[in-house]
């Protein structure tokens, strides 16, 4: 059974005015347990549009999405969330800043479950939660008590992605997770991603705008145009592609230039 | 001389409203929503009160229906900002409307009932300072150290986190609306809690109690914060220095009446206290901030620029 069964997928904004954008045409795509699926495309492709779909942010008009099995499509946001794990675009958005760092993970780790009456961050919890930040590497194991809004934009990042995944979700979504870092802050933080999705076998969805990540990334790439997967690579094939050939293949596949502000093609 | 005559008065009355303003503390602070519902809502609880003291129910009793009554309120707001998608400020608004129809027929279309002190057992009452006094300090040490152990629970944490951050609530499974409603309840059931406490303390209940109650709340969690946030930035600190910013509050209220101001100007005099409180972190951000360091202080020089 796939992890991910999107089927017929559409969504327009602002239907019936001049502003009418349709985001989502008829999408399908299938996700098998432990893929690590990389998404490219231009401005307005719908990349965030479908990530934004499956995290249930607003309803779809038309189609379905099944998680493992479960129809999810019209599940409110925050039931559907102990499907899955979610770091955004914006370093601000996965953290809650006047918390502690312990605080946000240990909301994180009950992710799912009914919160109760009882105490919210135990004591064993913090030992966990030391070693484990210990594992970004980046000096936050002795900062449990520090309030998030200290941390920078990348430590936040780190952070946000492990809350995302302390309970392992059926499916990660990173939305451009590394794109408000500076290279190097973005080189560690996919780097870490590599490695908490290897360790963990996570079914994964990644979009990024860096070209060579896409390639360097995952075990499959694809490719979105107006709303539709129009490039779909996996194994050997993914492994040995080239910018280059990203590039001939999207001009083959949409009939038109590839064009994104934020594309880093080389 | 009269003024240290008064001093004792004004303690107790700024104990009444520092309930108050944990209760707006909650929705102001917590749940960052600025919830207009408590102008009613503390004018319900001490309606409650007085009518249900008048029928020879217990004190007790009758401060808990108040509360439940105040609770009742926030959830109204709550529903219909969250249910209904009206602006939380609005809602409060409109509830606050409802409010004033709801008290004055619980008060039986009267604007005013007298609470007789003699025929009932008051937790408080303006004869008897030193006494009410020391209730209202085991009082708002119960109720801070409940809502210390409260938000700090499974359930209160994403109370926290729903005022803090909806976006990461909401990914981590947080069900943001429902909080919001619940977090109102409480709100308001303390602000109802001070207003049982306030019709108690004057001996009555008046349709006009609470009149720009938001306003003296906000000023109190302003200037308790602005002192308790420097000793220790936590939550009990927080809710003691918002009690301490309540009884200044009182104690600078009567120590300008004294002056011989006219009361007609107090309610003038409260929200231009507000609004300087207000004013002051922008006027300070916009006119006289030099440029800052990058990074902030304590953070580690490996862990990725600040402006990343």
């Amino acid at each position: 059974m796939p992890m991910l069964k999107i089927k017929n997928l559409c969504k327009t904004f602002n239907p019936g005015t001049i502003n009418a954008k349709t985001a989502l045409a008829g999408l399908n795509l299938e996700l098998k347990d432990g893929d690590f699926v990389t998404v490219i495309g231009g401005n307005g492709a719908g990349k965030s549009t479908l990530l934004n779909a499956i995290s249930g942010v607003w309803k779809p008009d038309r189609g379905t999405i099944e998680i493992d099995g479960v129809d999810v499509t019209h599940m409110p946001e925050h039931k559907r969330a102990a499907f899955l794990g979610r770091v955004f675009q914006d370093p601000m958005k996965g953290t809650a800043p006047d918390m502690e760092i312990a605080e946000n993970l240990a909301i994180a780790a009950r992710r799912g479950t009914k919160r109760r009456f009882v105490w919210g961050v135990r004591k064993a919890e913090r030992v966990r939660y030391r070693e484990l930040l210990a594992t970004l590497e980046l000096g936050l194991e002795d900062r449990l008590s520090s309030k998030v809004g200290l941390l920078s934009g990348g430590q936040r990042q780190a952070v946000t992605l492990l809350m995302a995944t302390l309970q392992r979700p059926k499916l990660l979504l990173l939305d451009e997770h590394t794109a408000a870092l500076d290279p190097k802050t973005a080189a560690k933080v996919l780097e870490l991603t590599d490695r908490i999705v290897s360790e963990n076998k996570l079914t994964t969805l990644m979009i990024t705008h860096n070209m060579k990540d896409a390639i360097a990334h995952g075990n499959r790439l694809i490719m979105m145009h107006e709303g539709r997967v129009i490039v779909d690579v996996e194994g050997e094939e993914k492994q040995k592609l080239t910018v280059e050939d990203l590039l001939k293949l999207f001009n083959q596949q949409s009939g038109a230039e590839f064009t994104n502000d934020r594309a880093i093609l080389g | 001389m009269a003024f240290l005559y008064a001093l004792p008065g004004a303690v107790a009355e700024g104990l009444i409203w520092g309930l108050m303003a944990i209760g707006l503390y909650i929705s102001y602070k917590i749940l960052d929503i600025a919830d207009l519902t408590v102008d009613g809502s503390i004018c319900t609880g001490a309606c409650v009160c007085a009518v249900l003291l008048g029928r020879g129910i217990p004190v007790g009793v009758c401060v808990l229906l108040a509360f439940l009554a105040g609770a009742l309120a926030g959830v109204v707001t709550g529903l219909l900002h969250t249910a209904l998608g009206i602006p939380s400020i609005l809602a409060g608004i409109l509830t606050q409307l409802m409010l004033y129809s709801v008290n004055l027929s619980i008060l039986g279309g009267k604007s005013l009932l007298a609470v007789d002190p003699r025929a009932n057992t008051l937790l408080v009452h303006m004869s008897s300072n030193p006494r009410s006094i020391v209730v209202l300090v085991v009082l708002s040490a119960a109720l801070i150290v409940g809502l210390w152990l409260f938000f700090y629970t499974e359930i209160g944490l994403t109370l926290k986190s729903t005022g803090d951050n909806p976006d990461m609530s909401r990914a981590q499974g947080v069900n943001v609306k429902l909080n919001k409603v619940i977090g109102l309840a409480i709100a308001n059931g303390l602000v109802a809690l001070s207003g049982a406490m306030l019709a108690q303390y004057k001996g009555s209940a008046s349709i006009n109690d609470g009149r720009g109650a938001i306003v003296i709340g906000l000023a109190a969690i302003f200037i308790g914060l602005s002192v308790s946030l420097k000793i220790k930035p936590n939550f009990v600190v927080s809710l003691i220095g918002v009690i301490g910013g309540s009884i200044v509050y009182y104690i600078v209220y009567n120590f300008v009446i004294l002056l011989g101001l006219k009361t007609d100007y107090l309610k003038m005099l409260s929200a231009i206290i507000v609004a300087l409180f207000l004013a002051v972190p922008y006027l300070k951000g916009e006119y006289f901030s030099k440029p800052k360091a990058v990074l902030p202080t304590g953070v580690q020089e490996d862990g990725g620029n600040a402006d990343a």
